[in-house]
């Protein structure tokens, strides 16, 4: 068994006309056990950046905390939030740090960047960057993510055609993924507000 | 982070804090996971004005396809490029970390980086950690000695040649060179070359795909054609596209409006004595 597939994910974010969203499952499991139903896997760095950790679930709370500590020193310095460029190279570099004994995580990372133009990227466990201008994935349902993506995706949508887009796309992937599951947590960001809605998915 | 009580940026360099968790649980069946690797097709071929590097775009992660369109020529100074196979991070932080340290040696000796201290960082970086750090690249440029071609091995062994190719793709890529290459290429003849050979190994080799990319490097100029040949696109796209007629169900749903953030006004009063 793989180390991913010890606590089970899936993540998913997608890049609509000026805003984004990122969406995660809410499993937690020690391999077939589940433990928790409602497990936080996206978290707010600031207003307009979000990062989502897969993979085993100590190290994306430990890289978390890490990473929290690291923009608050950030915005004491600057006295303002990191662009999710910035952000972004930040975490390879936490994760490359780490080359020969990883973090067992995969990040997800989704922003609005300068004049509110969305960002979205991943990274594997040891900090390679893929940016990508559609859409990206990560965790144990990875593969099944790709394929729903890849058809339901389409350039520019609004917030809302958006938030039904990926969040088709989470729960049919999740639905044919033993580990993770059990609903759905999406965040829509535009440049005015941050809709967080809970999805109510199949509960096996 | 056991024993400092604050951790401030890191020095640089690698930190092996977690190495002994992570035998831990190797022993205890747990695999580690797989990293992307660039499968690829590297080529670089020097024709009479300069250099020209070339590349695929297909980043693996395993046997999926993660990445349909990433870089694999990254920029190491103005006047030298470097294509990268192997894994991902370690061929980005590689050259990235060179690029840095040319760019301080530029403003120390005010002259042009020339592409063989470019090759003797890598390939001193590489010796180092024994192949570990598992970097594969094509480095080439032009500087005030002439046009340079280079290949280096994770190991840290390096050639220096007229034409090369690495990768999972470098023997279609080599078996165009091999027959087509001639010294005193023309600009044109040179990028329909490497065009050919990066094509041969995207549609010879599973490791690579998507599209080539093509860099040309003369006295003072470079040019970077992303994306110069797009041979794969994406053939049936539905014009509907998805509609969903079953909404997803939603249970909660929680809004924040984003306030303006606040802006600093120049002046104010001073503080009182």
């Amino acid at each position: 068994m793989s180390i991913f597939e010890y606590n089970g994910s899936a993540l998913v974010a997608m890049v609509g006309k000026n805003c984004f969203a990122i969406a995660s499952d809410r499993r937690l499991g020690v391999q077939l056990q589940t433990i928790a139903t409602d497990f936080q896997r996206i978290y707010r760095i600031h207003d307009k950046l979000f990062i989502g950790l897969s993979g085993l679930a100590t190290d994306a709370q430990t890289l978390y905390q890490r990473l929290v500590f690291r923009h608050k020193l950030y915005q004491l310095r600057e006295e303002r939030d990191m662009k999710p460029e910035t952000f972004a190279s930040l975490v390879s570099a936490i994760l490359y740090e780490k080359r020969f004994g990883p973090y067992f995580c995969q990040p997800v990372i989704a922003g609005l960047g300068e004049e509110d133009k969305p960002f979205i990227c991943t990274m594997d466990s040891i900090g390679a960057k893929e940016l990508a201008k559609d859409f990206v994935v990560a965790g144990t349902a990875s593969e099944s993510l790709y394929g729903a993506c890849e058809a339901m995706f389409k350039p520019d949508m609004e917030a809302e055609e958006l938030f039904e887009t990926i969040s088709q796309a989470l729960l049919s992937s999740v639905d044919r993924d033993c580990l993770s599951g059990w609903g759905g947590h999406v965040y829509v960001v535009t440049p005015t507000e941050v809709k967080e809605r809970i999805l109510k998915g199949r509960m096996d | 982070m056991s024993k400092a009580a604050i951790e401030g940026p890191p020095k640089g360099g690698f930190s092996f804090d977690l190495c002994r968790r992570n035998e831990m649980l190797l022993q205890k069946g747990l695999n580690a996971p797989s990293f992307l690797k660039t499968g690829t097709t590297i080529v670089g071929l020097v024709f009479q004005d300069g250099v020209i590097l070339g590349a695929d775009t297909r980043a693996t992660e395993g046997p999926i396809v993660a990445d349909k369109n990433c870089e694999k020529i990254h920029y190491i100074a103005p006047n030298i490029y470097c294509c990268g196979a192997g894994t991902a991070a370690d061929t980005e932080a590689v050259t990235d970390m060179v690029s840095s340290q040319l760019t301080l040696h530029r403003h120390h000796t005010g002259r042009e980086s020339r592409v063989v201290t470019a090759l003797t960082l890598l390939k001193s970086h590489l010796f180092s950690y024994q192949g570990y750090v598992s970097a594969a690249l094509v480095l080439g440029g032009v500087d005030f000695t002439g046009p340079h071609l280079h290949t280096i091995y994770p190991h840290g062994s390096t050639d220096t040649l007229p034409f090369a190719t690495m990768g999972s793709g470098s023997l279609a890529a080599m078996a165009v060179f091999e027959s087509k290459y001639r010294e005193g290429l023309t600009r044109d003849e040179g990028v329909q070359l490497v065009a050919e050979a990066i094509s041969s190994g995207i549609f010879n080799d599973l490791g690579s795909g998507s599209n080539v990319d093509i860099c040309v490097l003369t006295k003072g100029h470079k040019e970077y054609l992303r994306n110069h040949l797009q041979p794969n696109p994406r053939t049936y796209i539905s014009e509907k596209g998805y509609s969903f007629s079953k909404k997803t169900e939603v249970l909660l749903t929680k809004i924040t409006p984003l306030r303006d953030s606040i802006h600093i006004i120049e002046g104010g009063d001073e503080m009182e004595e």
